[in-house]
């Protein structure tokens, strides 16, 4: 298969960036799309060119590192799938793809299609966790916990925080990953101590990285890779309207540099 | 900080002031339009309810109230909009795919403006009486304001009657999106009731759309007439 890809480079943070065209030829079917960028990239370095930076790890669909908003969709044309585990058979022979890098304000551009996630890490940094030494793991049903609740906080637990819920926001809003982190605790026996302050703390971090606010246009489920529902956005509007009628307290966040590693 | 202040000083807290406002809007709605349906059952019983209305001792504190909630809800809006807008300062150059966003979602703002517009077009053609004068200062026999008359004539005009019902259109458009949205943003979420929810929120839209629209036509259709 060829394909015409038209990528974004961009050199530096500070420089500005624009969207170069390349051609690619004799490209698997079975190739993902990762790899198919490793071809176009030993094409360059042999033409003594500048690769094209791109996040990558685990390629197995689990690390949430690939982030590439392929023709206008956060991973790609197909639901539920990562950049990585997409095969060049979903596309047409002699396509032309467009890729991007995550596009928010959040997101600072690193270099061509890498950008810095580190707001997510502060957002999750702000109380996304059980503060608690749990120490080994517990006696099987030592703490009860019903199985619908075990299954809906698995299923906001799946989130990798890849980020393609803000790619795909009009607004450039992460509610949807903030959602996740606070729907998996709050469906725990575990999560409750914290519950208030964590929903409060973790949507202002999200509003201080600059975020967008949700207008629920729900595109950040339909590019989520792990399918997280939105539903879990109006879990956490509930969450946070209980948080501010009982006790919950705002602006009580470390500066922000505090946060950084 | 205060609790209210903590609220309203984050992206939810915002959002859902200007849900709260939209609720109170649609409780006027719903009260404007069961006076508009006093048409049906015939000039009497409008021309009283409007002269009741338009003596009222609290009728300056009504109109003050609602502009501050028209006001309210349109800068919220337009804020959130403004910071929405803010937080990808790049586009994407190949433009984002919609996948599950609707045209009501993606254009809540313009339909807003628009009912706005539309508002202040209404308001200038019946409480102003500035667009048709000739319709808008008439008495009716017992020397009140014609309000009945002043509507079945001014509906007459198609070009008028066809202006409401686009305006209808995109209220409820924007009533749609705003209506459905509403479960969501209080957190209203229930697996077994969310969707029975949301089809009744549509349904609510619906039907102030078609309980308006239903004056200028059937003034239209000769169903009402002087």
């Amino acid at each position: 298969m060829n394909f015409t890809l038209v990528v974004w480079r961009q050199a530096r943070a500070e420089e500005t960036g624009r969207m170069v065209e390349y051609r690619v030829e004799d490209v698997s079917p079975d190739m993902s799309f990762l790899e198919m960028l490793d071809v176009l990239n030993e094409d360059l370095i042999v033409s003594g060119e500048e690769p094209v930076a791109f996040d990558h790890d685990c390629r197995e669909g689990i690390c949430g590192m690939c982030s590439l908003v392929i023709d206008g969709v956060p991973h790609g044309p197909e639901r539920a799938t990562t950049a990585c585990q997409l095969h060049m058979r979903h596309f047409k022979d002699g396509a032309t793809i467009t890729i991007e890098p995550w596009r928010a304000k959040a997101f600072p551009v690193i270099r061509d299609l890498v950008v810095d996630r580190r707001a997510l890490d502060r957002v999750v940094q702000a109380g996304g966790y059980v503060s608690i030494n749990t120490g080994s793991a517990p006696d099987a049903n030592s703490i009860p916990v019903a199985k619908h609740d075990a299954d809906v906080a698995f299923q906001a637990a799946e989130c990798i925080g890849c980020g393609a819920c803000v790619a795909a926001c009009p607004n450039a809003s992460a509610m949807l990953f903030v959602a996740a982190k606070t729907q998996h605790f709050a469906r725990l026996p575990q999560g409750q101590p914290e519950r208030t302050r964590r929903t409060i703390n973790l949507v202002e971090a999200m509003d201080r990285e600059g975020f967008g606010a949700c207008t629920n246009h729900y595109e950040c489920a339909a590019a989520c890779p792990k399918e997280i529902p939105v539903r879990f956005i109006s879990d956490l509007n509930r969450d946070f309207i209980k948080a501010a009628a009982h006790h919950g307290r705002f602006g009580t966040l470390p500066p922000q540099g505090d946060l950084e590693e | 900080m205060g609790r209210l202040d903590g609220l309203l000083n984050t992206s939810i807290g915002q959002k859902l002031a200007l849900a709260a406002s939209g609720v109170a809007l649609i409780g006027f709605l719903l009260v404007h339009l069961l006076g508009n349906l006093t048409l049906f059952q015939g000039p009497e019983v409008m021309n009283a309810y409007a002269h009741w209305m338009q003596t009222h001792p609290l009728l300056w504190a009504g109109r003050v109230g609602l502009v501050t909630l028209f006001g309210l809800h349109t800068t919220l809006a337009i804020r959130l909009a403004l910071e929405n807008h803010r937080a990808r300062p790049i586009r994407y150059a190949a433009g984002l795919r919609s996948q599950d966003s609707t045209f009501l979602s993606r254009y809540i703002v313009l339909t807003g403006l628009l009912v706005l517009a539309f508002l202040v077009y209404h308001l200038l053609h019946f409480t102003v009486g500035a667009v048709q004068p000739e319709h808008a200062r008439l008495l009716d026999e017992q020397g009140r304001h014609d309000v009945y008359g002043m509507v079945v004539r001014s509906f007459g005009e198609p070009a008028v009657a066809i202006s409401y019902l686009v305006a209808m259109t995109i209220l409820g458009l924007h009533l749609f999106h705003g209506l459905r949205s509403l479960s969501q943003t209080f957190g209203v979420n229930h697996e077994t009731y969310v969707g029975a929810i949301r089809w009744a929120a549509g349904g609510l839209a619906l039907a102030i759309v078609v309980g308006n629209a239903s004056i200028p036509l059937s003034v239209w259709l000769g169903w009402i007439s002087l």
